[in-house]
């Protein structure tokens, strides 16, 4: 522990110093380095080819020359440019009008798709830092066979280096197919989401003024918030403040209702004596796989206005109408709803929360208890002083997990309530979480910049919450003394 | 005297334990029910056969719990009805489903291990900045970048293809699997508790990594191996929300069973009547899927008990 405290501060001051390490070393190569280092500054492979590894040599060479004709070749797709065009594309100035729709391609026959120009800007700038990773990554290559040489070593084979892929290098083969798709598919469209916040990329607005293009417009949407503005700005100022309010207190109350609830039913289960315990396993497993959209699809018309429910209540004479539970009709109460969702979703998580602290709680060391039990405690007070501290304390990464899970919970609320109830002249109804409004504005609305300037917001809690609770848990401070 | 004592306290005591053992099982028995009743209601549903005096078929939801009267009409108009104009939709759409299902499957577990792999059992300079940044992506909502892959697969043609729409299935199976390494972290902490002696030693022995991987670490990762198969086998089965944007409305044809069944209910054209359908699609989608979770049960709890502990 003393070691680590001592080597943190030192880490802090240093966070730099790999960009100087770098800069440093770029200047070191090419000083030292052979006429072949020196000319692969320029040519990539050159290196390479100078020490006669021409394969290894001539796949760098090839990379370049390919980077660079995709670059001035500017290849388009339905008429948007990749390349240098893409760059001055990522202005969003120069755009032309759409001519005629040709139903076949979807398209535009002429005229300009701003959120291709966009997406494409980011896919060649991706190009671009891809070009300077192989062209470091090839000067590094020729140092290192500039170095074998000196020590009288044979620069290595492309054999070699191939089969170095599957030994020291062997990381490199593993997480490239990852890499790449990860950026392509989880990367790329972030940004890409990140960018349209700060556009007038919004259906609506666009229809109104008949364009089918649009532009910068700095953080606007942001201060829409505040200021109102836009076609969604009256739904972005008035709904903003409530739908926060209500996703923290659902993502509180889901949270620590099925952590409980589900740490108490494993209690149940597991308790000394009891038959069945299996019969009871299984029966809260089955729940959790069947698909959630049938499952809760299913509580959604059981508990609908003419479902079985609603029935049972009136004949029992307790209602004399129906009774919106999950907030189905504009008129319904949004409490009630609300209530509803949240236990509905006990029914949902309890049994995972059961499962995953079963084992737990059968790795509770039997000597505490023991020692307890001498002392004359009580089982609600060994509950309370060994179980429950025992569980939070190996829990605490899934309590945060299921937090930030819960905030994004797009599932329950979608599929329960639709939102609902639902309120004229907004798309957000009263159990709206942030991650449902988000879909609505975007996927029913169009309004992509506001869309995005939600999802902004969402991040912004979830990174909060997260970085500030899980960089102090022991779980990363130590991941490495876990191993 | 004490002699007299102790089978009193013993007595008492043991009153006590079938006392909190019969609350116990009340408890549970009663909870058991709650959580069946849902379940039970749908598939009471797919077998309700009730028809109205003038002889047309109920399907809506009806505010009876238990049918009047039971009989298979519903799945045999399942599995024969026009759907959203496509004829014979809903096996169409299960063959959609176990397709995009399979091949997710090998490319999210092979991807998941290599990742976790790595980042468990080899040292190399950038394994700790990978894991933070892999952490902040993960924080941002899914929905959000959902949109933004959309249009990225319709501008190289994998989705919203007029004259391909089956493109739209390899679009999905994309969507699903290629962010599915960024996903290791179970995988990884199941890694890291296979002792590094046992890689250490064979490295003495002249392994090279790969043979590491496939030798030592796989044969002993099996659980895992089945853990990572099933959620990401079952994922395409219990998604509909991405399968909804990716492949489209207006491409009925290639959709999921979850969208198509969610469409019955909820769609464009969504008609209360087919209620007892749609419960008969969702008792023929279940029954797979719980029968694998009930057969792998173990496997399943050793996963996510090892989530509880990583996060």
């Amino acid at each position: 522990m003393d070691s680590k405290s001592k080597k943190d501060p030192k880490m802090k001051s240093n966070i730099f110093s790999p960009i100087g390490k770098f800069f440093k070393n770029i200047k070191r190569m090419f000083l030292s380095g052979s006429v072949g280092t020196k000319l692969s500054y320029l040519i990539f492979g050159a290196g390479n080819l100078y020490h006669k590894q021409y394969i290894k040599g001539a796949i760098f060479l090839l990379l370049q020359v390919a980077i660079i004709l995709f670059m001035v070749l500017c290849p388009s797709i339905n008429g948007t440019p990749y390349g240098y065009k893409a760059l001055a594309n990522l202005s969003l100035k120069n755009v032309s009008e759409g001519g005629d729709f040709d139903p076949l391609t979807g398209h535009f026959t002429t005229g300009s798709d701003c959120k291709l120009m966009i997406l494409f800007g980011f896919v060649t700038i991706a190009v671009i830092v891809i070009y300077f990773i192989l062209w470091y990554k090839n000067i590094q290559s020729s140092f290192k066979a500039d170095m074998d040489k000196k020590i009288g070593k044979k620069p290595t084979t492309f054999r070699e280096d191939l089969a170095s892929l599957f030994d020291q290098k062997f990381h490199i083969t593993m997480l490239t197919p990852t890499c790449i798709a990860a950026l392509i598919f989880t990367v790329l469209p972030t940004i890409f989401m990140i960018a349209l916040a700060f556009t007038t990329y919004n259906d609506q607005d666009m229809n109104n003024l008949g364009t089918k293009l649009f532009h910068w417009n700095g953080v606007q949407n942001f201060a829409a918030v505040f200021t109102g503005e836009g076609s969604l700005g009256v739904e972005i100022k008035n709904r903003f403040l409530p739908v926060l309010g209500w996703t923290f207190i659902w993502a509180i109350f889901a949270t620590l209702s099925c952590y409980f609830g589900g740490i108490i039913l494993a209690l149940l289960i597991n308790k000394k004596g009891l038959k069945g315990k299996k019969i009871f396993r299984t029966v809260f497993i089955m729940t959790i796989a069947v698909p959630q959209f049938i499952s809760l699809l299913a509580v959604r018309n059981l508990l609908g206005e003419y479902g079985p429910f609603n029935t049972m209540l009136q004949n029992l004479g307790w209602t004399t109408q129906p009774i919106g539970f999950l907030g189905q009709k504009p008129g319904d109460s949004e409490l009630l709803a609300k209530v509803m969702v949240i236990i509905v979703n006990m029914w949902v998580g309890i049994p995972y929360t059961m499962l995953m602290t079963s084992g737990i709680l059968m790795n509770i060391p039997a000597d505490l208890y023991e020692a307890a039990r001498v002392d004359g405690a009580s089982t609600t007070k060994m509950f309370f002083k060994i179980t429950l501290p025992y569980v939070i304390f190996i829990t605490t990464p899934y309590l945060i997990s299921s937090f930030v899970g819960n905030i994004n919970s797009f599932n329950t609320i979608y599929l329960l309530t639709g939102g609902g109830p639902t309120y004229t002249g907004y798309q957000a109804g009263g159990t709206d979480l942030l991650v449902t409004w988000l879909y609505k504005v975007t996927i029913d609305q169009g309004s992509y910049n506001t869309g995005a300037v939600i999802g902004i917001f969402t991040f912004l809690i979830t990174a909060t919450i997260t970085l500030i609770t899980y960089r102090r848990s022991k779980a990363y401070n130590e991941e490495d003394t876990f191993q | 005297m004490s002699t007299i004592v102790r089978p009193k306290r013993v007595q008492s005591q043991s009153r006590n334990r079938r006392v909190s053992l019969g609350v116990t099982y009340t408890i549970l028995v009663l909870m058991s029910i709650i959580w069946l009743v849902p379940l039970i209601w749908i598939i009471l549903s797919a077998f309700r056969c009730e028809y109205q005096l003038d002889g047309t078929f109920i399907g809506r939801v009806t505010s009876n719990f238990f049918p009047k009267q039971f009989g298979f009409k519903n799945f045999s108009d399942l599995f024969t009805a026009t759907y959203y104009g496509v004829p014979k939709a809903f096996p169409r759409w299960m063959l959609n489903t176990l397709i995009i299902a399979v091949i997710d499957c090998l490319i999210s577990t092979f991807l998941v291990l290599s990742v976790a792999y790595c980042m468990s059992k080899l040292k190399f300079k950038l394994r700790k900045p990978f894991m933070n940044i892999t952490m902040i992506i993960g924080l941002f909502p899914g929905f959000m970048s959902m949109i933004a892959i959309y249009f990225l697969l319709k501008s190289i043609g994998l989705t919203g293809n007029p004259q391909h729409p089956e493109y739209s299935v390899i679009g999905l199976i994309l969507a699903y699997s290629a962010g599915a390494g960024l996903g290791f972290q179970i995988a990884k902490g199941f890694f890291d508790v296979i002792p590094n002696a046992l890689v250490e030693s064979a490295k003495l022995d002249g392994c090279t990594n790969f043979k590491i991987f496939r030798r030592i670490i796989l044969p002993l990762a099996k659980p895992i191996i089945i853990y990572q198969a099933l959620m990401s086998f079952t994922g395409p089965w219990m998604d509909f929300i991405f399968a909804k944007v990716i492949i489209g409305a207006d491409n009925p044809k290639f959709w999921t069973v979850s969208v198509g069944l969610y469409s019955l209910l909820f769609g464009t054209h969504p008609d209360t009547n087919l209620f007892t359908q749609f419960a008969a699609g969702c008792v023929i989608v279940a029954i797979p899927i719980v029968t694998l979770f009930m057969f792998l049960q173990k496997y399943y709890v050793e996963g996510v008990t090892a989530g509880a502990v990583k996060g």
